[in-house]
Order: structure tokens, then sequence, then C-alpha cells
């Protein structure tokens, strides 16, 4: 069933804006807390728990920043947010700052999507003379800027950390955690990194309750989510679902037949074969990325696989052993696959030890997934290879 | 006492329960207690990179394995460090780093010591899975005293964590990205196109031989096997206390007496200690000081003050490029290497009747920036180049061992004379602080006519790890000749490691520094912590060497180096008074400003 | 001391931003902007200007593959070479520019006109095969579709 919270077009800035500034901010961490919202940018932690621990961290300055970074092969539905629902992410911002105190908001770009930067700044002065954003916003005596910073070219920015040091001018390396950025996170000050999604959720959720918003997906994945689905089907683009579809669902809705795999959640998600059609894509099923891309049964998986794994090789940023050097090792390994050597036993053995070394001991998210695609297509279709 | 109780928590580790501090992280924990984690990103002087992943280990309820390095502590922790998951990662970690780790242990310069070699036999890496690459990728480049080798660089960051948080250098970096990073300079650039000092304290921390001393033994080797040669050898006051590490003794023990015998066992002509120098430094640069307040309390005219010392390579470097207009605050005296380099080519070479065109004036040294010095243009003054080669430490210890000689079995013999003979306050400038002692115990003297006020001259106050210290010292009752110091405060700061240095020559550049005379050493501990000193280094290693110079000076005759009777007999013989016009011709120079980025 | 004079669109676009050092990458970004890509010149002089280390701010600038800091063509075209754009037919776009361009994916071409890279996923799987020409953004492309707009481009 497709939904239109999220999607819906028009700018209604003044309904959720008028709710929010009739709440304390510890009555908005409260609503946000209860409806369960998990971000939305892939792991998924509960949004209010976020705010609460920034909320609540000491600093005399705090910052609230938009993740939209979004990197992951295969996803563009934060695109679509920012042309077509900019109005919801403002206000998520401005609220997220006037539930934690910050004034600071921060639109972390990726560099791709130059493209559209004189849009936003054009739209974001808009939002300033109405006065949705500046100065003693709508007379509530809250005051919430927003600036843009782009990225450069390097997909590990969207790791939190990473996203934070980059920000800072620096290279994108991601830090060691503790302390997270909610205690320490933006020029050392604490910091609530916001996937762009997560954030366009936050006016639906004071507009129309709790309980509206409850209303859709499961359980432990409340809301609807949106899907980026592309690949072999008729009808790609931006999906907006309950969270808790099948996968079978999915397919119908965009026309793809014929369908031999699904990569959910990007290049570091997983791999669905035609006997996990009917499993559902939530939280506590196929983890949401919000990436989805579809293979029919004319593609052979090895050349996914050896994409996938250029990709995380290309885009590690080499500073810690496992992820440097272990994606430098799968690359070689499908490179082998394609040049039509057969990995010995003793060789595929080797790699999936890796493979675990890596998920265990990366220092990062990049690394502890990057070897996923690896097992996962490897295991479901060995016939491939 | 609340508080006390709260900070106190409990950990397990392996089954055992440990009582563990808060914000202390499980691998401080485990080192207390003896538990063994490897490392190799960590060390002691720098801050947690957490790059390595080899000190990984297993914590309950977390769905990874957790680097010990960068996870502090919490109560009820449940550790696990040798877990067959924790052991086969930390193998493969090792695996992944050899494969990319492209050179021989045999010819490496760190062959028997290195992290890279213990950590793989300690593991038990008998083959490495994904093959070992053989084609070396990048040119070793020796264009500078700091010889870098990028095949064997497991990109631990230590040595860039060291340029900038220690030296606040930054000449190298890491560049690239992913599979493509290394370590090196922008544009690829050789080192001496940046602002390296070449304080070579990269090299120190290296855990592999990818970082190392541009070799000189070969040269040395060959001018002493040259019967026409006439090899001449001096050591600077650090190497006595460190050089019994390289042979596998505990830090701390002097061999002063073993290494002059070494040296003339290995066959150098005449063996003298930098220290004589060091007293000479001490009467030049003190003279000079004295002057400078003379100047400024007597004729008020414009001087440069604080004055600082220039023993240290590697600060002049890092003045030039970063102080540049602090130059003339700078001690015109040259370091005790190269004064005596000038000596031995002319007052040496006289008294012994020696053409010094047949003179090889070799230095052993702790200290990598000195190879640079000796190569300075301005080090010519004798008509010859001052000091024809520098040895670190560690290529001492290497000759000693090419010689087929134990040092540790040796009888101790005395330096030759002249230029052998010093006193302790020489002997001190090896710790950070010890020039200004040294100073202090003549200028005070000179002045007063009186000793020190302290007891057994021990002037505690600027001795120690701290790295800034200041003291001041009021003089009182003076000679008549240096009245005009009477009441005078005189104080003095001491700063050791470039950052640390950099606070002080901010504070004399806003001119909110009330000093007199500033003694900076480039090295954290001084020269007993030196680039070219014995590896590994660590606080309680360059703690040990301090206390190992510290009792030779206490173990001394002479304490003071305007008592050294081979100095007195050099003014009367040879330069005739102190700042004379002998002495600015052979043992002053000036430096230039250089560009800071 | 070399006294040499700054870059002045260094020094214009490090001003603009107000010179400290949480701004390099912008102005990285808009130094490649203008001048295309860094020379040793342009990191010497940003990092004196900026009181910060040239090897920093090559540092920085090696890590992201929008920065570049060896010689690019006056137009950098990115074609999207991650999977959706692959399916979509990516491979044949990038032969059909090779062969216009007569250059290899990764080279510029002897004018200095044309740099041909491919570059990680842009966000346009939906549209795919998507390519940049420097900031614009172009989707659904074949190789004549590609040829075409190259030879537009070659016109301005």
């Amino acid at each position: 069933m497709q939904r239109s919270c999220l999607l819906s077009p028009g700018c209604k800035c003044n309904e959720a804006f008028e709710k929010a500034f009739s709440y304390t901010p510890e009555e908005i961490i409260n609503i946000i807390k209860d409806s369960g919202l998990r971000g939305r940018g892939g792991a998924g932690f509960p949004t209010g728990m976020k705010w609460e621990f920034a909320a609540k961290a000491a600093g005399e300055k705090k910052y609230v920043v938009c993740n939209a970074d979004e990197g992951e092969p295969g996803t563009f539905k934060d695109r679509v947010l920012l042309t077509d629902s900019l109005d919801k992410l403002v206000q998520g911002m401005a609220i997220a700052g006037y539930a934690i105190g910050a004034n600071y908001g921060i639109l972390y770009l990726r560099s791709e999507y130059k493209w559209m930067l004189n849009d936003l700044n054009a739209k974001f002065n808009e939002f300033k003379n109405q006065n949705y954003l500046g100065n003693n916003i709508m007379g509530k005596g809250f005051d919430f800027d927003i600036e843009i910073k782009l990225n450069a070219g390097a997909y590990v920015c969207g790791e939190e950390t990473a996203l934070i040091e980059s920000m800072e001018g620096k290279r994108g390396e991601p830090r060691n955690k503790p302390p997270f950025p909610v205690q320490s996170g933006y020029m050392g000050y604490p910091t609530v990194i916001n996937n762009v999604e997560t954030l366009c959720n936050i006016p639906y959720i004071l507009e129309h309750g709790v309980a509206e918003f409850k209303k859709y997906g499961t359980e432990r994945s409340c809301g609807t989510k949106l899907f980026s689905i592309s690949g072999d089907c008729a009808k790609p683009g931006v999906y907006e679902m309950d969270l808790g579809i099948t996968i079978r669902e999915m397919l119908e809705m965009v026309g793809a037949s014929n369908t031999k795999a699904v990569q959910i959640g990007g290049a570091s998600g997983s791999t669905a074969g035609e006997k996990d059609f009917d499993k559902t894509i939530c939280f506590e099923g196929f983890p949401p990325g919000g990436s989805i891309i579809i293979f029919n049964k004319s593609r052979n998986m090895a050349r996914v696989l050896k994409n996938f794994i250029h990709f995380f090789e290309e885009e590690s940023c080499g500073q810690c052993t496992p992820c440097r050097e272990g994606t430098r090792r799968l690359k070689e390994a499908v490179d082998r696959i394609e040049r039509g050597e057969k990995l010995s036993d003793e060789d595929m053995n080797t790699m999936l030890e890796l493979a675990e070394v890596m998920k265990n001991s990366s220092k990062c998210g990049l690394g502890q997934t990057a070897a996923n695609p690896f097992v996962d297509i490897l295991g479901k279709f060995r016939e491939d290879f | 006492m609340q508080t006390a109780v709260e900070s106190k928590l409990t950990v397990s580790i392996n089954g055992k329960e440990f009582d563990a501090r808060k914000g202390e992280t499980i691998l401080q924990l485990a080192k207390r207690n003896d538990i063994n984690i490897p490392t190799l990103c960590n060390h002691a002087d720098l801050c947690e990179s957490g790059n390595c992943r080899m000190c990984v280990v297993e914590v309950e309820g977390q769905r990874v394995l957790q680097a010990s390095c960068t996870t502090p502590v919490a109560e009820r922790m449940v550790i696990r460090t040798n877990t067959r998951k924790v052991r086969k990662t930390r193998q493969m970690i090792i695996e992944l780093l050899l494969a990319e780790h492209v050179g021989d242990c045999q010819t490496c310069k760190r062959n028997t010591n290195c992290e890279l070699q213990d950590l793989a036999a300690e593991y038990g890496i008998e083959e490495v899975r994904f093959g070992k690459s053989q084609e070396k990728r990048y040119e070793v480049d020796t264009r500078t005293p700091i010889v870098r080798d990028n095949d064997k660089c497991i990109l631990c960051r230590r040595c860039t964590q060291v340029c900038e948080e220690i030296q606040g250098v930054e000449a190298i970096k890491p560049m690239g990205r992913g599979k493509d990073t290394d370590i090196g300079c922008l544009f690829g650039l050789p080192l001496d196109e940046t602002t390296c000092v070449f304080c070579g304290q990269c090299i120190n921390r290296c855990p592999t031989g990818a970082l190392t001393e541009r070799d000189a033994t070969k040269e040395v080797w060959k001018a002493i096997d040259d019967p026409t040669k006439h090899v001449v050898v001096q050591t600077a006051p650090a190497i006595r206390a460190a050089l019994a590490e390289e042979f596998d003794i505990p830090p701390g023990e002097r061999v002063t007496g073993k290494m002059a015998s070494a040296l003339k066992m290995i066959g150098f002509d005449t063996v003298f200690d930098t220290d004589f120098t060091a007293d000479l430094t001490i009467i030049e640069e003190g003279t000079e000081l004295l002057t400078r307040l003379k100047k400024a309390l007597v004729e008020k005219s414009q001087v440069a003050l604080p004055m600082f010392t220039s023993c240290s390579p590697g600060w002049i470097n890092y003045i030039e490029h970063y102080y540049p207009d602090l130059l003339p605050n700078l001690s015109t005296c040259k370091s005790p290497q190269q004064m005596f380099g000038a000596l031995i080519k002319t007052y040496y070479a006289q008294k012994k009747g020696v053409d010094p065109k047949n003179i090889v004036s070799v230095s052993v040294m702790p200290c990598t920036a000195k190879k640079f010095e000796a190569d300075r243009p301005e080090m010519y003054d004798s008509g010859y180049k001052d000091v024809d080669h520098v040895l670190t430490t560690r290529e001492l210890a290497r000759m000693i061992k090419q010689a087929g000689i134990d040092l540790m079995d040796l009888q101790d013999s005395e330096f030759d004379d002249p230029m052998g003979i010093s006193t302790g306050a020489a002997v001190i400038f090896g710790a950070t602080g010890g020039v200004m002692e040294a100073a202090i115990r003549t200028a005070y003297e000179l002045v007063t006519g009186r000793e020190v006020p302290f007891a057994n001259l021990d002037i505690r106050p600027v001795r120690g790890m701290e790295g800034i210290r200041e003291a001041s010292l009021t003089i009182t009752d003076p000679l008549p000749e240096w009245s005009f110091l009477n009441g005078a405060e005189v104080k003095v700061a001491i700063a050791h490691s470039l950052t640390k240095a950099r606070m002080l020559m901010d504070k004399v550049r806003a001119g909110e520094a009330t000093y007199h005379f500033i003694e900076v050493m480039a090295c954290p501990g001084g020269c007993l912590g030196g680039g070219g000193q014995p590896i590994p280094t660590s606080p309680e290693i360059r703690e040990k060497r301090a206390q190992a110079i510290y009792t030779e000076d206490g173990a001394m005759k002479l304490r003071k180096s305007h008592e050294n009777p081979a100095v007195k007999v050099l003014y009367e013989e040879f330069l005739k008074e102190p700042n004379g016009h002998k002495s600015h011709e052979l043992l002053h120079t000036k430096y230039t400003p250089k560009d800071t980025w | 001391m070399k006294m040499l004079e700054l870059d002045k669109d260094v020094v214009e676009i490090s001003s603009k931003y107000g010179k400290s050092k949480d701004h390099l990458l912008r102005i990285l970004q808009d130094l490649v902007a203008k001048k295309g890509y860094l020379t040793e010149k342009i990191v010497r002089d940003l990092a004196k200007d900026m009181n910060i280390s040239p090897n920093e701010v090559y540092s920085v600038a090696t890590f992201y593959s929008f920065i570049k800091t060896k010689p690019t063509g006056k137009y950098v075209i990115r074609i999207c070479q991650t999977i959706s754009c692959d399916l979509a037919g990516k491979e044949e776009i990038i032969k059909a520019l090779e062969k216009e361009l007569r250059i290899k994916c990764g080279q510029t071409t002897d004018d200095m006109l044309f740099t041909l890279e491919t570059t990680n996923c842009m966000g346009m799987c939906d549209q795919g095969p998507a390519m940049l020409v420097n900031d614009e953004v172009y989707t659904k492309m074949d190789s004549i579709k590609a040829i075409e707009l190259i030879r537009e481009y070659k016109t301005k």
C-alpha cells in the first residue's frame, strides 16, 4: 500500500511549527520517543533517544546536522525529499533544534547533488524571509538557521563521525566511539545527526499525532518508509510504503517480473533470493536501508558482486587494517573469479574467514559490512560463479 | 569520599575480576595487571588512534570485537582477551599487513627489533594466505637524514601522530584514501621541501623499518680502514646513558667507560668526548648571556632577550622555519658537536701536528638532525667540513657489533686528552634542563663568587619531565663588576618537544614572557630522547636514561664547566678569551630565516 | 625568505569563508571549481593564507575524489559506475565516449578540454545511466545522447 505522509506536496510549515512551539522541548522529545520513530539512514537508532542524549549533554552550543550524504548504491530517496519536500526537512531540523537546544543546523550534502545547491540556497532564503528560519522563528523566541556543507566525493562520510570530521575540514575518517556525537560532535559540541527522511517524519508526527503515525508499519518498525527502487522493473522510483511490506508485494507494485534477486539496503545490505520474497522489510525483518535493487533472471550475480566489492575497495577510508586490506583482498578474489579462475576451497575459506574478521574488527560500519555481499551473494547464488 | 567510591569499577578480564579506574581503557587496565594485549598503532607517547585493530577483545554484550585501546571500561564489563575469535582475528590482521609489507627482514635495519616481526612470530604466522607482494612500489627516499621506505609502512600512523602531536610540524601526513593511502609529503616531495626539522622522532615511533636514519657506518668504516686518515670521534652525553639498550640491557645503565673502550677497539685514532665542548658552550653561552644582560640593564641598549639556547639542531631548524623573527634571540653559539668539529681541524690538528685535510671527524649523536646540521653550509669554519660524519647511537651499536665486540664485557677506559676531559655539568646536557642547570652553576658563581645555593649543586627546579618548566633565582651580593645584577631576579624557562617550544615562543613573540634565558630541546626528554637513540622510547625509558645521566653527573669530580682544566688550557693556548675574536670565528654562527610553510 | 605573492584566487576564496580550518573543504571545492585542479603553488599558498600545513591541505584534498590534484580537463565527465547504472548500460556509454574523445577512462584529452572518469553512485539509480559534466547532471543516457552532449560542450 503506497502512502503519502512524507511525499505529500505543498508547504505547510505553519501547522507543525505552531504545534511544536506549543510544547516544551522535553514534551517534544517524549512525543518522538513515543512515536517509536527509528533512524531512516539504515542503523535504525531510536530518534527520540538520540535527541534526549543531546538535550541532556552539556555544551554552550549544540548542532543539528542533517545527513544528506546518501551514497549507498541504489539510494535516491533523499534526492526526492530535498527537491520536493524541503519544507518538511526544514521543520524537522528546526524542531530538533528546539528540542535539544540547538540554534545551528547544518545540511551535509553529497557532492553528487551539487546541482541542487542553488535551488536549496534560494529556498532557504525564502524560508528565512517567511521567518520559518532565522531569528525569533514565527515570533516564538527561538533562533534557528541552517547552512549547507558539501561533501567532496567520499562515501564513508555518510558515517556520522566521518561526516563530522569532513564538516570540520578534515579527512573523512571515522572517529573512535565513545564519545558519541551527541556528547561531543561537530567542533566538540553535542550534535544530533539525523537522516533526511528521519527529519522529514518529524512534522508529520507532530501535526497528526503519535497514534496516526503508528497506524503505519509494525510494532517495532513504526511509520512509513521511503524506498528507492531501481534495477529490473517497469516503474523505478521512490515509493512510500508501510514498514513491514513483503518483498513480493513490493515487486508487484513496481512491475518487476522474472525476478532473480533483490538487494535490500544497498551494497552493504543483504541479498534476497526467490525463497526470501515472502519475508518482510522492517527492522525485525530485512533491514530497511531504503535501497532496493532488482535483478532479473538474465543477470549474473557474479557481476553484481564484483560491482559491490569494487565499490567498497574504492570507498574504504584506509584508516583501519581490516577494511583497507580486507577490501583489497576481496577485490582480488572477485577479480580472479571474473577472469574465470575457480577459487579453491582453501582460498574460499580464507576469504570467508576474512569476511568475518572485517565484520568483527573494522572501526566503522563501512568495513563491518563491506564483506556482506561477498558472503551473501556467494552463499545464495553459487551457480553464478 | 563518595566520588572515590564511584570512580572505582569492577571489571572482569578472562574470568578474573579487577579494580578498574573510571575513564581508563581496557588496554590500560590490562597492562596494569600484566595481561598482554598486542598493539601496533598504540604508543605510550601518543593519543589512541585505534587504527591497527590488533588489540581487539571480546566484550560481552557487544555485537563485534572492541579495540581495547579506545574502549573505556565500564562497571561489570566482561572482557575476554584470549578467545579463538580474538586470536583468529589478530592472526588475520597480521597476515593482511604482511601481505602488503614489502622487503626482506634480513636486509632491514629493524631486523630483530621490529614490532611486526615480533607479532608475526608470536602469533605463529607460517604463511600469508593472500600471497606476499614482492614488487617494490616505492622508491626508498634517502635524500635526507630520515630515510623513508613506504613499502615497509603498515600505516599505523604513529609517525604522523608524533610529528603533529608532539612536534607540531606535520612534515608527513597520510595522503590519498583507502588502499592508495600512504604517508608522505605534498605532491610526493622529499622531506627537505617541507618544514621537517629532522628530529627523527618518527623513526623512534615506527614499528617497522619504514623510517630509519641515513646510515653513515660505511663511510666511517672506510675512513677507519684508510691508513692515511686520522679518524677522530666525539660522543655526545646522551649516548652513554642509552647505548646499552642496544645490547639488550634494560634502560638506565651507564656505559661511558665501556663505550670509550669500544670506540678504541673499533679503530678510531682518537676518542674524544663532546662533553668537552659542552663545557666550552657554557663558557661561551654564559658569557653571551651576561653580556646581553649587561647591555640591557646597564647600557639600556636594544638587545634581544630572552636568549635561547642553540644546542639542539632540530630546534634550530624549527626556529628558522617557524619563528624566524626571533632568530636574534638565539644564542650565536654553535652546538657542542659543531664547536668540536671546528676545534678538531684547527686547535687539535695544530697541537697534534696533523694536516687537517687528513683528519676525518666523526661524531656519535643521539640525533638525526645532527646529520643535517653537520651538512649545513655554515659549518665549514675550520676551512674544511667541521664534522665529516655523524653516527647515531643505533649506528654506533651496529659498528660495535660488526667489530665483534661484546660491549658489556669490556673494561672501562678513559677518553683521550685533552678534549676528553669534562665535568658533570656537561653530562647533563643530555637531559632536558641540563644546559640550563649547567649554565646556572657557572653563571651564578661567576657573578657572585659563590656556588649556587642548591644542595650538592643539584638545581632541582629545572629538572624533570614537565613539558615547560620555569624557575627564577635572585642574585644577591654579586662581585663588584656585576653589581648591576644586585637584587635582580633572573628568570628562566625550559621546554622540550616542539609543541612545548611553540607555546613559549608564542609568549615571547607576544611580549608576554619575562624570562631572561630559555632552554629548548627539540625532542621529548632532551637529547636522551633524541631521534637517533635506541628504539623503543617511552616516558619511562626516558626517565631511566635521565636518572643515569644525573647519576653520572653526581659521580663526577668536577661538576662545573668553568672548572674544566682542559677548557682553561684551550683558552690560554688558543681562544684567548670567551666570546673573543677566535671564538667568533670558530664557535659562533648565524642562522637564516626560512619559509614557514 | 621567499616572499612570493599569493595566488589571488586563493586569497579571495579563503577570505570569503574566513580562513578557519573547518572551511577547508569548501575552500578546496571552490578552488577546484575555479581552477580545475590544485597545483603545488595553490596548495602552498592556501596553507600559508590559512596558517596550516600544506601537507594538511594536500592530505585533506587527496582524500576526496572530487578534489583534483592532477591536471584535469575543463569539463570532468563522470559516468556513474554503480550497479543500477551498470545494469542500465553504462559500459556502452563509456566505450562510446572513449572513442569520441580518443582517451581511456581516467585520462584527459590533449586539449585539456575533457577528463573522462567513472564515479560511484550518483543517486540517479531510477534514471540510469546517469552522468555528470562538472556539476550538471544528465540522466537516462545512451551512447548517442552522450556523444551529442559532449559535442555540445566542445562548442561552448
